[in-house]
């Protein structure tokens, strides 16, 4: 058998008295696309820290291509998108700003980009169909692009493992097939994708498998199966998909 | 040509004005990360309590800045421990350390003979800079400077996004606390014009009032010292002619120059936003 992408091993975590994550046991493959659901205060927020480490587990521990995370990210290999609610959208920088970050990791002291930086910035930006907006101050784009903006920071970062954080909250329909399409074509190139998501609907068409968390891994399979009413109210305690 | 001659044929003004440029573009561009950080409360609390420790350094004759990081570090430190381990919220925490520690460093003054006068340090000496001040705030100043630029782009990174600033291998805490040792170093660069009381103006005006400007940080980065001098420059100007604080005067003149550009900025200013509504709801009508 490989070596896994990631492997977290019995990790628990606490913050003061709060018990965030109770030995929790996940490992995922390479180039496969995984869908985290579970409810606010479920552990997903966390588990994301303990993979890139910067949340350290009270007990357990986690590899990424066999080897403690501090490793993939000196070689700038996790790439991140964070939720809305985590971005200031008024800092001013454009869109082509925010993407050239994920080329810092690759540069010198003082991070001036060279022109193979810029060229991996403009590829990237192509890549997620902002070249038009490149220039735009980063708030001035919908909530759509603005994930994408993101997904282009981690493109030209090269990075091969990407997390993302509520992907699809505030994000109108077609920017979400392009978001799936986009992700697909990152995880056939070989990129390892862990997604936090409370759109269910989405899982099948976008997920190879889905994890149900609750503190711990409830459930690690297909999306169809973890999808199933049953399974779902474990997690949530009711029957989301039908609800409202 | 004359009204603004006249004052450089002393020596004093001459050191004031150098003094004060030299701070201006400092604290500027170390203003412009503040600001968008929300850091703002931070910089007061920094640059009111080094001051026990530039006054502990003149005791025992060592530079200013060293006891003024000192006192920086002991500041966040304790702001930290205050609120990481009672009830108390950050913002109490700050208020709490940093005006003990600024009162520490008043009762030290009071009970300090000096030749030269102490109670300079808080409400700041511009006209009596003597050469070996200008000195310092030179060296100071050209290494905060020098710092700032050569790590910008870090810095703008962990202002906007800490969690990738970790993900691809950088020290959030690292380059935090960089920014706290370069906002203890400023303030004493500044507490020479403006005193420790209104060093926090100078950490806060000019990146506010650019940040109305412009959507570009680089941009930001020019515009606020730009900003900083002239308004400092036309502080000291403005003093010499009406006979009034010099230190207060440049802040002042930096805090009507905001108001103004908050209320006229063409497209973050008060007035153009108004207008450029009215004009939606108008074209809104006619259809």
């Amino acid at each position: 058998m490989s070596t896994p992408a990631i492997a977290v091993e019995n990790v628990t975590v606490h913050y003061g008295e709060v018990l965030a994550l109770d030995s929790a046991s996940l490992s995922l493959e390479h180039s496969r696309i995984c869908g985290l659901v579970g409810m606010n205060g479920s552990g997903k927020s966390t588990l994301f820290k303990v993979i890139m480490g910067m949340v350290k587990p009270d007990s357990g521990r986690v590899l990424i291509n066999g080897e403690p995370p501090v490793k993939m990210r000196k070689d700038a290999g996790i790439g991140y998108v964070p939720q809305s609610e985590d971005v200031d959208w008024a800092f001013p920088l454009s869109v082509r700003d925010v993407v050239m970050m994920g080329r810092y990791g690759h540069l010198g002291l003082t991070r001036r980009p060279r022109k193979a930086d810029r060229d991996a910035v403009e590829h990237a930006l192509e890549r997620v169909e902002l070249s038009e907006y490149a220039d735009r101050q980063i708030g001035q784009l919908s909530g759509g692009q603005k994930k994408r903006a993101f997904v282009a920071r981690g493109i030209a970062q090269g990075a091969t493992m990407m997390l993302l954080d509520e992907p699809f909250a505030g994000v109108d329909k077609r920017s979400e097939a392009t978001i799936t399409r986009l992700l697909r074509e990152l995880a056939e190139d070989g990129a390892t994708i862990l997604i936090s998501t409370h759109d269910l609907h989405a899982l099948p068409q976008l997920c190879d498998e889905a994890v149900l968390l609750m503190r711990k891994v409830l459930m690690h399979g297909s999306p169809d199966t973890v999808l199933q009413p049953e399974n779902l109210a474990m997690a949530f305690g009711l029957d989301v998909m039908n609800r409202g | 040509m004359e009204f603004l001659l006249e004052p450089l044929s002393y020596d004093f003004m001459v050191r004031a004005l150098a003094t004060t440029a030299i701070a201006a573009v400092v604290c500027a561009v170390l203003s412009c990360w503040l600001v968008l950080i929300g850091w703002s409360l931070m910089g007061d609390a920094v640059s009111h309590a080094v001051l026990p420790g530039v006054v502990l350094a003149y005791i025992v004759g060592a530079p200013f800045a060293l006891g003024a990081l000192v006192f920086a570090l002991i500041a966040v430190t304790l702001i930290g421990v205050v609120r990481n381990t009672s009830r108390v919220k950050e913002d109490a925490a700050i208020g709490i350390v940093f005006t003990s520690l600024f009162a520490l460093g008043l009762v030290l003054i009071s009970v300090t003979p000096s030749q030269t006068d102490l109670n300079h340090i808080i409400f700041g000496n511009l006209l009596g800079v003597s050469v070996p001040d200008l000195i310092q705030v030179v060296v100071l100043g050209v290494v905060a400077f020098a710092i700032l630029i050569l790590k910008r782009r870090d810095l703008t990174l962990y202002a906007f996004d800490p969690t990738h600033a970790h993900a691809i291998g950088l020290s959030p805490k690292r380059l935090g606390a960089l920014l706290l040792g370069l906002l203890a170093l400023t303030s004493v660069v500044a507490l020479q014009t403006v005193g420790v009381v209104l060093v926090v103006a100078m950490l806060i005006i000019p990146g506010a009032t650019a940040y109305l400007l412009t959507d570009r940080f680089s941009r930001m980065m020019v515009i606020a010292p730009v900003i900083s001098v002239v308004c400092s420059v036309a502080g000291i100007y403005l003093s010499y002619y009406l006979d009034t604080a010099s230190g207060a005067m440049v802040v002042l003149t930096q805090g009507v120059v905001f108001g103004a550009v908050y209320l006229f900025s063409p497209r973050q200013g008060l007035i153009g936003t108004r207008l450029a509504k009215a004009r939606r709801k108008r074209a809104v009508a006619t259809v």
